[in-house]
C-alpha cells in the first residue's frame, strides 16, 4: 500500500509542455472553486444584514443612525473602496498584458487606497465608541459594529493578501500560480466592494433616513 | 498570564470523569507506546498523517467518526441508566448539573463528530472512485478541512477533563447560553469546537462541489452520475449554503459573550428568537446534510444485491434535489410554538408535509428495485432494509408533527426524541453502517466477517426498538426531554425498558467493533483479489480493491449509467490500455497538520480568555498556510512505466480469479 517509490518531480524536462489530462490545472477549476466560497462568505454577510434588519430599531433608548452616522465620512470612505477597485482593475489589466512591474505599482495603490478605507473606519469605530456609543449600548449598535466590522476584517485580510501576493510576483513573476491566484484576490477585492455598496445602501443611507 | 485557567478546573470531585481521564490516558498511553514499539511513526506520518490522498483521508475520518461513536454512546447509556433508576425518591447516579453536559455532549458528538465524519468520510473513499477522477479538486484543502475538524473532537474531549462542557442542549439556545446563563467555559468550548470544524466542513463542501462538476471522466454527464455521487452533490452543496449560517450565529454568539454585545440578551434590544430561526435555518438543513448521502449509499446497495439497474434513476435525482431545495424552507417547524401566527405556522407545516414526498417516492424506488431482484440477504442489504421499515416509521411521527397544533402538545417532548432518532439511528447510522460494509473491500482489500455483522445489524434493530418505542409512549404520556428526575412511577418501567435496549445497542455496537477486529484478523480469508467483490455496478469496483493511490491508470470512458456492469456485459471489462501515461499527482504535506495545531492553541486559548496565547495560535495559523503558499514542490508525476507495473499485477491477478 505504500506509494510508487520513483517519483519525477514536476515541470522535470518532459513534462514541461504538452500534457493536458484534468489535473493540469489552468487555474479555471480554482477560480470556480473560489467564487463557490465567495458565495458561502456572502451567505455570513446575509446573516448579518438580516440581524441589522431585525435590529436596527432595538436602540433600547440609545443613539439611531439618524444621529450618529456622518454621510460625507462615509462618502469619502465608500470612494476609497471603488477606486481601490479600479485599480485593482488597473492591475489585472497589466496582468494579462504581461507587464510585471505595473501589476506590483496598481497592487501598491490599491494597497493605499484599501488602508485609507480601514483607516477611516478605525477612525469612525474609535470616535463612537469613544463618545459612549460602543457596541455593547444597544443592539442596534451590536448588528452595526458586528455587519461593518465584518466586512472591515475582510478588507484587511484583502491587505495582508495584496502584500503576499506583491511578494510573489516579484519572486517569481506573472507564472500560472500568480496569475491564478491574482485572479482570486481579484475577485475577493470586487467581491468587498459589492458587499459595501450594500452596507452603505442599506446601514447608512436607509439609516440616515 | 493563564487567563481562567487554574488547576481547579480539573473536575477532581467527578469519580466517573476521573475514571474516563485514567482510562483515556492508560489507552492513549499505551497507543503511542505500541506505534513507538513498532517504530511506525514515521510510516504514520508520512504515509497517513499528511497524506492528500482522498481515500487514506476518508479512512481517518470514518476512525474518528467510530471513535466518537464510542464518547456519544457512552453519554447516551449513562442518561438511559439515569432515568431507568431516578424515579420518585431516588435520585439516580448524576448529578443535574453534570447530565446537563451529558445531553448537550451526546448531541453535539453524535452530529457533529460522528454522523458528521462519517458521511465525509465515505464521500471522500467513495466519490472521486464513482467518477473516475485522481483525487478531489484540492488534496491540500482536504487535508487542511480533516485537520479542523479534528481540532473541533480534541477541543470536545478536553472539555471533558478540563473545565466543562456546554449544559444548555445542543444547540446552546440563549439566554441560557448567553453569559448571565452560563458563566463558565462550556458554552466556549462549545462554540469553539463548532466554529473550527464548521470552517473544515465548508472548505470540504466546496472541495467536493468542483471535484464532481469538474472532474468527472470524459463521457460522464450529470445524468450518467452514480446515485451516491448525485447525493453527494446535492449534500455538498446544502453544506456550502447551510454552514455559513451556523458560522454567523455562532459568531454573534459569541460576539454577546466575549464583546459584551446584545444580540440575544434579555436587555438593551436583543432579540432571543432570532438565534433560534438562525441556528435551524442552518439546522434543518443539516438532517438533510447527514440523511442524503446514506440514501445515495442504500439506493448503490440495493442495485447491486438485486442485480437490477436502480428502479427510476431519474425519479432518484429530482427527488435529492427537490429535498435539497425543499430543506430551506421548514425551519420554522421545529418551534411552532414560538407564536409566529397560524399563517406562519401553517406555511412551514404543509412545506413540511411536502418535504416527505420526494423521500416516498425514493421508499418506491428502492421497494421496486428489489421486486423481482435476485436479492442477496447480504448484511449491507440488512441494514437496507431494517431502514427502510424503521425509517417510514420515522418519517410518518414526523408527519404528524408536522401539524402545528400537534407540535404544540408534543413540542420538548420524548416523542419528538423518539422521532428524531427513529430517522437519525434508522437512516443516518444504519446508512453509515451499510456503506462501510459495502466500500470497505475498497478501501482495504479484503471484506468484512458476514456473520458478526449481522449480529451487529440484529442487536441495533431490536435495541433500537427496545430503546425508542417506549419513548412515543412516554412523550405522548407528558414526558418532556432532557429531565435527568420525575415524580410519576409509572414511566419508569418504560424507562427500563429503553435502558434494555441501549443495552441491546451497546452489543451492536461491540458486534462492530468485534467484526472489524475479526476480519482484519482473518483478512487473508477474505481478500477481494478482483476489485469487484460484489458484481458491483459503478466505477469504482472497475480498479483493483484496494484502489491504487491514482485511482485509475487510464481514465474510464463512459457511455452508460452503470458503466462497469454495461463493460462486464459487453466483456470489454479489465481491458488492458494500449499505452499509459504519466500521472500527475499531489505531494503530500504536514501543512495541514500545523495549521491545526496552530487552530487548537488559539481555541483553547480563546475558551480560557488567555489572550496572548490566542494570538500566538492565530499568527500561527495565517504564518503556516502563507509558508504553504510559497511552497512550489507540491506535486509530481508517477512514470508511466511505474503505472504500467501496478495496472498490470492487477489484470493478472483478475485473470488468474476468472
Amino acid at each position: 500500500m505504500s506509494h510508487a517509490a520513483t517519483t519525477l518531480p514536476h515541470g522535470s524536462g518532459a513534462h514541461a509542455a504538452g500534457h493536458h489530462d484534468e489535473h493540469h490545472d489552468d487555474g479555471s477549476k480554482t477560480v470556480v472553486g473560489f467564487w463557490i466560497y465567495l458565495m458561502s462568505d456572502l451567505l455570513i454577510f446575509a446573516v448579518l444584514f438580516a440581524t441589522f434588519a431585525v435590529l436596527s430599531n432595538a436602540t433600547a433608548g440609545g443613539p439611531t443612525g439618524k444621529e450618529l452616522f456622518e454621510l460625507p465620512f462615509v462618502l469619502v470612505e465608500t470612494m476609497l473602496l471603488l477606486i481601490s477597485s479600479f485599480t485593482f482593475g488597473m492591475a489585472m489589466l497589466n496582468m494579462h498584458a504581461g507587464n510585471k512591474g505595473r501589476v506590483i505599482g496598481w497592487l501598491i495603490v490599491t494597497f493605499l487606497f484599501g488602508a485609507g478605507f480601514i483607516g477611516m473606519e478605525i477612525y469612525e469605530f474609535h470616535h463612537l465608541i469613544t463618545h459612549g456609543h460602543g457596541p455593547n449600548t444597544s443592539a442596534f449598535l451590536s448588528s452595526f459594529f458586528t455587519l461593518v466590522g465584518t466586512h472591515g476584517l475582510h478588507v484587511s485580510f484583502g491587505l495582508l493578501w495584496i502584500i503576499i501576493m506583491i511578494d510573489l510576483i516579484r519572486r517569481h513573476g506573472l507564472d500560472g500560480i500568480n496569475k491564478r491566484r491574482l485572479s482570486c484576490l481579484s475577485l475577493f477585492w470586487h467581491f468587498l466592494d459589492i458587499v459595501w455598496i450594500c452596507v452603505f445602501t442599506f446601514v447608512y443611507l436607509m439609516g440616515a433616513i | 498570564m493563564f487567563g481562567k485557567l487554574t488547576l481547579e478546573a480539573i473536575p477532581y470531585h467527578e469519580p466517573i470523569v476521573m475514571v474516563t481521564l485514567a482510562a483515556v490516558i492508560l489507552g492513549g498511553v499505551a497507543l503511542l507506546g505500541a506505534i513507538t514499539y513498532l517504530g511506525k511513526w514515521k510510516y504514520l506520518w508520512t504515509e497517513w498523517l499528511t497524506s492528500v490522498d482522498h481515500k487514506r483521508i476518508g479512512v481517518m475520518y470514518i476512525i474518528v467518526a467510530l471513535i466518537m461513536l464510542l464518547r456519544g454512546f457512552a453519554d447516551a447509556i449513562m442518561m438511559r441508566g439515569q432515568q431507568a433508576v431516578a424515579a420518585a425518591d431516588a435520585v439516580g447516579f448524576l448529578p443535574p448539573h453534570h447530565y446537563d453536559q451529558i445531553f448537550t455532549a451526546h448531541g453535539v458528538i453524535m452530529i457533529f463528530f460522528m454522523a458528521m465524519p462519517f458521511i465525509t468520510g465515505l464521500m471522500n473513499v467513495v466519490v472521486p472512485l464513482q467518477i473516475g477522477a485522481r483525487d478531489v479538486a484540492y488534496p491540500f484543502l482536504n487535508s487542511l478541512s480533516f485537520w479542523l475538524f479534528c481540532v473541533g473532537v480534541v477541543l470536545m474531549m478536553l472539555s471533558l477533563f478540563v473545565g466543562e462542557f456546554a449544559a444548555t442542549g445542543w444547540l446552546a439556545y440563549p439566554p441560557l447560553s448567553g453569559l448571565e446563563g452560563s458563566p463558565g467555559v462550556g458554552v466556549d468550548y462549545y462554540i469553539w469546537a463548532l466554529q473550527i470544524s464548521g470552517v473544515g466542513t465548508t472548505l470540504s463542501g466546496i472541495n467536493f462541489i468542483v471535484t464532481i462538476l469538474r472532474m468527472r471522466t470524459p463521457g460522464m454527464s450529470l445524468m450518467k452520475m452514480p446515485v451516491f455521487t448525485w447525493t453527494a452533490l446535492v449534500t455538498n452543496i446544502l453544506i456550502v449554503a447551510a454552514f455559513p449560517v451556523l458560522a454567523g450565529t455562532l459568531a454573534l454568539l459569541t460576539a454577546d459573550r466575549y464583546l459584551d454585545m446584545h444580540f440575544f440578551t434579555n436587555d438593551l434590544g436583543g432579540n432571543v428568537m432570532m438565534y433560534v430561526n438562525l441556528i435551524w435555518i442552518w439546522g434543518h438543513p443539516e438532517v438533510y446534510i447527514l440523511i442524503l448521502p446514506c440514501f445515495g449509499a442504500f439506493s448503490e446497495i440495493i442495485a447491486t444485491y438485486s442485480k437490477k439497474p436502480l428502479f427510476g434513476y431519474k425519479s432518484m435525482v429530482y427527488a435529492t434535489a427537490a429535498i435539497g431545495v425543499l430543506s430551506f424552507m421548514v425551519w420554522l417547524h421545529h418551534f411552532f410554538t414560538m407564536g409566529a401566527g397560524a399563517n406562519v405556522n401553517t406555511f412551514f407545516g404543509i412545506a413540511t408535509m411536502i418535504i416527505s414526498v420526494p423521500t416516498g417516492v425514493k421508499i418506491f424506488n428502492w421497494l421496486f428495485t428489489m421486486y423481482r431482484g435476485r436479492v442477496e440477504m447480504t448484511t449491507p442489504v440488512l441494514w437496507t432494509i431494517g431502514f427502510m421499515v424503521t425509517f417510514v416509521i420515522g418519517g410518518m411521527t414526523g408527519v404528524l408533527m408536522a401539524i402545528p397544533g400537534v407540535s404544540f402538545v408534543l413540542h420538548n417532548s420524548l416523542f419528538l426524541i423518539a422521532h428524531f432518532h427513529n430517522v437519525i439511528i434508522g437512516g443516518v447510522v444504519f446508512g453509515c453502517i451499510a456503506a462501510m460494509t459495502y466500500w470497505f473491500p475498497k478501501a482495504f482489500g479484503f471484506k468484512l466477517n458476514e456473520r458478526l455483522g449481522k449480529y451487529s445489524f440484529w442487536c441495533w434493530f431490536i435495541g433500537f426498538y427496545l430503546a425508542f418505542m417506549p419513548l412515543y409512549i412516554l412523550g405522548l404520556k407528558g414526558m418532556t426531554r432532557r429531565i435527568n428526575h420525575y415524580d410519576d412511577p409509572t414511566w419508569q418501567p418504560y424507562l427500563i425498558v429503553a435502558f434494555i435496549g441501549a443495552c441491546f445497542v451497546a452489543a451492536g455496537i461491540g458486534f462492530l467493533l468485534l467484526q472489524v477486529a475479526v476480519s482484519i484478523r482473518d483478512r487473508k480469508k477474505n481478500l477481494d483479489t478482483t476489485g469487484d467483490p460484489w458484481g458491483g455496478r459503478t466505477l469504482e469496483w472497475s480498479i483493483a480493491s484496494p484502489a491504487p493511490f491514482y485511482n485509475f491508470a487510464h481514465l474510464p470512458k463512459v457511455d452508460h449509467l452503470d458503466q462497469h456492469w454495461e463493460d462486464k456485459e459487453n466483456g470489454t471489462a479489465y481491458a488492458k490500455p494500449t499505452h499509459y501515461e504519466d500521472i500527475h499527482m499531489p505531494r503530500n504535506t504536514g501543512a495541514g497538520v500545523f495549521i491545526g495545531c496552530f487552530g487548537l492553541v488559539m481555541t483553547f486559548a480563546l475558551v480560557w480568555h488567555i489572550w496572548w496565547l490566542a494570538i500566538v495560535g492565530f499568527v500561527g495559523m495565517i504564518g503556516s498556510f502563507i509558508v504553504r503558499v510559497y511552497d512550489r514542490d507540491v506535486d509530481y508525476y508517477v512514470p508511466a512505466k511505474e503505472v504500467e507495473r501496478i495496472d498490470s499485477a492487477h489484470l493478472a491477478s483478475i485473470q488468474k480469479a476468472v
